[in-house]
């Protein structure tokens, strides 16, 4: 029996789907402290004074803590490898507000009720500064958002807090500006894309509380509970080994939860009131001060020669970070490093960017991490180019593409040991029938119908950065217990970890439980991010299982008192090849725990030295009003190179789910700021996520490449998928309106003036 | 303020204050499936039947049940491991906190509707969001869901 | 969230009357959007129970106790054959099931709200209020007045001879409207409601003569002032609304 490349249903899909209490407020301890934060009005602003003696006197108030209570220890909240290359600019609680919903000051009472009222008597003096809320004006702005001296940046990425900098930088590889002066066409386009909550159904959450050795055990819905341990001891300055993390079920994390939110709250309550804390977002609290994606301006220009050949691109990216670095420095390289290298046939790139501080809440890591913003406006720019060629633009990508074993030089000079995007371009091409539908048709009721194309990559697992730990131990009755470091937020990790384990070790799914992330027992996993997981740590899964049936045949063949050489195991029983006696797994478990020395137990770690790109090809059909501009998506094809699925029916949902964000993106989702900083779009009554009528129909087929790197061939799935629906719903909607949409979301006001012109 | 309702079948008297809402009331009652995705009536994670009817358990006041028969996940686990076990082989639980609020609109539209088109079944269940799975996942799984039902008629 | 001190279920109309006099107690309809406010409610009245949540038919008119559910409008079968399913399509939009389940016919046309869906098809139909002690007042008056502590107790829509279609505009399907229109035909007459302009819907008429549909739509739309909000401009609204207007008037002048 095999289970990879089946749809074996998720191992926590029965306690899911009848409701089960196992995600973090459902077993939160009852007499939890309930933690509430007290935010700014203001989007840039100083206390001058902060009275909490009122407050405290409210029954129930068991404590009250202000930016006087917290370490001057500033430390970042990204999930990300030590050292981080997001900047060292926060405190649990500053004298400084940075946007409007940045935490002024921690209640902890012991009901709701008495937290409410008590933050209300807490009575602040703001000394009113003037904030950045233009990103285009923050680099060199006079107004710093940073001017601290212990602002800190670890990692050398053109931080400057002096200039409103989280980064800067520029690569490039040929003469850019020359390639592009000998194309005979070139298109230049600017793409702007807006910040965007990940949504996750869930909101951000912790509990915390004291065990009995004095350590500050930490609960969180998280998809980074080792990062998480670090960040805590840097926030409240004490040693990792006084934390412990915990992961329990999460509702969804999108990269939202890349980022420590809530965690730093409960966490300094308990440690000063000594017990139990717990903070639980609202979905307000989550929309307005969380971690959405980079809102970022992209500046594109791609030339080609008069055969369709694309010989260069040239990317400028500008990204807004907002009030805090978190993932700053590194969401933005992927604009240029995961749009830039589809094309396998440019001889020049350039690839720049600055990312700057503002006012506005702190952007963090989303799904796709920036490549998502760079593939809007590389490949739209590519489809204008196909236009102002007056070629088909499936046929200009076909020209174009990188193919199996290229070099990569805009990809950190990899090689594309997998690649079907060929073979992805031309089955999406023939399930839109997309000859015939290309470019639009006229429905004759006032609507036309327009399609659209777009190809996307994304990485699997940060190379040489990334690490990820598996630990598998026999134990009696011979079931294996496999503990993972990788964190499971419902895309089903545990499940696919275990698929390959059984296949590796040649037993039934039954026979192997998993457990999820405690970081006292768990080994080390960097974390569920980067398209990682599959990739990273099943290769990790396949070394330990290797491992540890060594240490079975070794135990049998001592058992069956023959050599090691002389015996086998098939998953059951290890048997000797000469005379066939055998002694069963269940036996060897059970017998190594009488008088036995040698631990049936393996652990094996895993890093890699590259990061293969999955590929996709997403096309979009869409109708649009001719009076109106009122867009609706029809149908949504997209095909995927992930080499090996290793579940098709996980894969084929997370591909789906993925496509209805970016279809969100593309169309409704929008980040809205006052002219003062307020943000409007704080709830999911304004800030609207597709409901199952705004999708249209998503199918979804799989081209798979071979991944030689991978475990079992497989490479990643998670982030790709996002990435196509915006540049493929922009065309489809040029197609059909003659509108050119360069500012997400597409919406039905904004084609309306473009058709007006 | 003390209400009586029916909670999943058995007598319940409950001590709640005025302003209490039902989503508390039954979280507090063990009832853990209901969960609060949103404050603002959007998302259907927090749907229950209040005698029979869909509804969302977030904007109800607890004293409002004083009566009234009141059903959650925990009510329906037969019904909800049957429906489940179609979700769960198209992997379109994901994460799984929009199931049990979805579930219950599900379990509800079946009673309700016969034989619902695609497009009945979309409108029916607009008010259940599901940030994971794009839906598609969701509706394969009740199509087959209602085609076993047909089947076992 | 609002809190509340305490919470009475009336007898009757007179004594949930009598309890709604004062400014620190509220009436609860469908108690929708409780959590959004959060103010404190010294009295929350709450109506059900009381039977006010029966739609009557009768040969001049349709009576909507003020409790009944948009769930309820939406699968009333004489309602919407009498309105050609308009009054369907207004609701079907509304956020969900569960929504339409709990929100009151009387709480969407008592609050007057910009956004209303409900109160945009209503007033393009012959429309009255009765109020417990203002008596029947006709919708559009209604919906000009301020609000005050009567208590909404019937819809009433009285039948005529009249062809009504309701549209809207919407950034997502169950979003609020962008914009609303329900446009009648009654008699001589084009009765035309806007709403979400983003303020509350208003009634404009037109003549029905040999005019085409287009000039009729622009007539009509320029009657109308409009505003603008995170959903659309004053001047893509009122774009909007003349191409939904004159759409449904071609439709109407081609059934009729």
């Amino acid at each position: 029996m095999s289970f990879v490349n089946t749809a074996v249903p998720k191992v926590d899909a029965p306690a899911l789907v009848t409701g089960k209490p196992v995600y973090t407020d459902d077993i939160a301890p009852k007499d939890c402290l309930v933690v509430k934060i007290l935010r700014s009005p203001h989007a840039h602003a100083l206390i001058e004074e902060i009275q909490t003696e009122n407050a405290k006197k409210v029954p129930g108030v068991e404590c009250i803590l202000t930016y006087k209570d917290v370490p001057d220890k500033r430390f970042t909240m990204a999930g990300q490898t030590y050292p981080e290359p997001s900047p060292y600019d926060r405190l649990i609680l500053d004298q400084r507000v940075r946007f409007v919903g940045d935490a002024v000051a921690i209640v902890a009472a012991e009901t709701k009720e008495a937290a409410e009222r008590a933050m209300k008597l807490i009575k602040v003096k703001y000394e009113v500064l003037e904030p950045v809320l233009d990103f285009h004006q923050a680099k060199d702005n006079a107004v710093l958002i940073h001017p601290e001296e212990n602002w800190k940046s670890l990692c050398p990425v053109g931080a400057d807090n002096k200039r409103n900098l989280c980064a800067c930088g520029k690569e490039e590889h040929g003469d850019i500006d020359a390639v592009l002066d000998a194309c005979d066409y070139v298109v230049e386009g600017t793409y702007h894309t807006k910040a965007n909550q990940q949504a996750m159904m869930e909101t951000f959450r912790t509990y915390t509380y004291m065990d009995t050795y004095g350590r500050l055990n930490v609960v969180s819905s998280t998809q980074i509970t080792f990062h998480v341990r670090r960040i805590l001891a840097n926030a409240l300055d004490i040693p990792k080994s006084k934390i412990r993390v915990i992961k329990p079920r999460i509702g969804g994390g999108f990269g939202a939860k890349q980022t420590v939110v809530t965690e730093v709250y409960p966490a300094i309550v308990t440690m000063k009131t000594g017990k139990p804390a717990k903070l639980v977002y609202t979905r307000e609290e989550s929309q307005i001060a969380s971690t959405p994606r980079h809102e970022m301006e992209v500046k594109v220009r791609v030339g080609a020669d008069k055969d369709g050949i694309i010989k260069g691109i040239d990317v400028y990216t500008l990204s807004n970070t907002g009030a805090f670095g978190e993932h700053g420095p590194t969401t933005v390289g992927l604009s240029g490093h995961k749009s830039i290298p589809l094309y396998g046939k440019t001889e020049a790139f350039r690839f720049a960017y600055d990312v700057v501080y503002t006012n506005v809440m702190s952007a963090g890591a989303y799904r796709g991490y920036g490549a998502t913003q760079g593939l809007f406006a590389v490949e739209s720019a590519v489809n204008e180019l196909a236009e102002k060629m007056g070629i088909d633009p499936v046929a200009l990508r076909e020209k174009n593409i990188v193919t199996e074993g290229q070099v990569m030089p805009a990809y950190y000079g990899e090689t594309a040991n997998s690649c079907a995007l060929d073979r992805c371009l031309e089955k999406a091409k023939e399930m839109m029938h997309w000859d015939e539908k290309f470019p639009a048709r006229d429905l004759g009721n006032g609507k036309v119908r327009g399609v659209g194309v777009a190809m996307a990559m994304q990485g699997s697992s940060i190379s040489n950065v990334d690490n990820a730990s598996v630990a598998i131990k026999v134990n009696d009755d011979g079931f294996y217990s496999l503990m993972i470091g990788a964190s499971d937020m419902g895309t089903g990790c545990d499940t696919i970890l275990a698929q390959m384990a059984a296949d590796c070790l040649d037993c039934e799914m039954e026979n192997i439980i998993v457990s999820g992330v405690d970081t006292d027992v768990s080994p080390y996993d960097s974390g569920s991010y980067a398209s990682s997981t599959t990739y990273l740590t099943g290769i990790a899964v396949m070394k330990t299982c290797e491992t540890l049936k060594e240490k079975i045949l070794a135990k049998g063949a001592q058992y069956l008192e023959c050599s090691r050489e002389e015996v086998d195991f098939d998953g059951k029983k290890v048997f000797c090849l000469k005379d066939g006696r055998e002694i069963s797994l269940m036996e060897i478990g059970n017998r190594i725990m009488c008088n036995n020395e040698d631990a049936l137990f393996a652990s094996e770690s895993y890093s890699s030295p590259v990061s293969p790109p999955p590929f996709m090809v997403g096309m979009a059909e869409v109708d649009v009003d001719q009076e109106t501009g009122e867009i609706e998506l029809v149908d949504y094809v997209a095909v995927v190179d992930c080499g090996t699925v290793v579940n098709p029916s996980l894969a084929r949902v997370q591909t789906e789910g993925g496509i209805a964000q970016g279809i969100g993106m593309a169309l409704y989702e929008d980040v809205v700021y006052s002219e003062s900083g307020k943000n409007f779009s704080n709830s999911f009554m304004q800030y609207k996520i597709p409901s199952r009528q705004d999708v249209g129909t998503i199918r979804v087929e799989f081209e798979s490449s071979y991944e030689p790197t991978g475990p079992f061939g497989a490479k990643s799935i998670g982030e790709v998928v996002i990435n196509t629906p915006s540049p493929a719903i922009a065309q489809a909607v040029y197609n059909a309106s003659g509108v050119r949409v360069k500012e997400l979301p597409i919406t039905a006001e904004k084609v309306y003036w473009g058709m007006k012109k | 303020m003390e209400v009586k309702f029916i909670l999943n079948g058995k007598q319940t008297t409950a001590d709640i204050k005025e302003d209490t809402v039902l989503l508390d009331l039954l979280r507090a009652k063990g009832c853990y499936s209901v969960k609060c995705g949103c404050e603002t009536t959007n998302c259907g994670l927090c749907t229950v039947w209040i005698d029979g009817t869909p509804s969302l358990s977030c904007s109800v006041l607890a004293a409002r049940v004083e009566g009234k028969e009141v059903t959650t996940l925990e009510g329906l686990q037969e019904e909800a491991a049957e429906f489940g076990a179609f979700l769960a082989a198209e992997g379109a639980e994901q994460c799984g906190y929009c199931s049990p609020g979805f579930i219950m609109n599900v379990l509800a539209m079946v009673r309700e509707l016969e034989d619902p088109t695609l497009e009945e079944v979309k409108e029916y269940l607009a008010g259940n969001l599901c940030r994971c799975t794009g839906y598609m996942g969701q509706l394969r799984a009740i199509k087959k869901y209602l085609e076993m039902k047909r089947g076992t008629k | 969230m609002i809190t509340i001190n305490s919470y009475v279920k009336p007898e009757s109309l007179e004594e949930a009357y009598e309890l709604n006099q004062k400014r620190a107690n509220r009436i609860l309809g469908g108690m929708m959007w409780m959590r959004l406010g959060s103010g404190r409610v010294q009295t929350a009245i709450d109506l059900s129970g009381m039977g006010l949540d029966q739609i009557e038919e009768s040969e001049e008119e349709f009576k909507i106790g003020c409790m009944c559910t948009l769930r309820q409008l939406e699968l009333h079968k004489g309602i919407n054959q009498y309105t050609d399913g308009a009054v369907r399509e207004c609701v079907r939009h509304i956020v969900g099931v569960q929504f339409r389940n709990q929100a009151t016919v009387g709480g969407s046309i008592f609050g007057r709200f910009g956004f209303s869906d409900v109160l945009t098809c209503f007033l393009a139909m012959d429309c009255y209020v009765e109020l417990y002690k203002g008596g029947i007042v006709p919708l559009r008056e209604f919906v000009c007045q301020k609000r005050d502590r009567d208590i909404l107790v019937n819809v009433i829509i009285r039948k005529d001879v009249r062809k009504i279609r309701y549209v809207s505009s919407r950034r997502t399907k169950t979003d609020f409207p962008v914009i609303a229109c329900g446009v009648a035909k009654a008699g001589e007459e084009w009765q035309v409601s806007v709403g979400a302009r983003p303020m509350k819907a208003v009634l404009v008429t037109e003549k029905a003569d040999e005019r085409n549909a287009a000039e009729i739509a622009e007539k009509l739309t320029e009657q109308v002032t409009f505003g603008s909000n995170m959903r659309g401009s004053s001047e893509y609204r009122k774009a909007l609304a003349k191409v939904l207007i004159r759409r449904q008037i071609e439709a109407l002048m081609e059934e009729c």
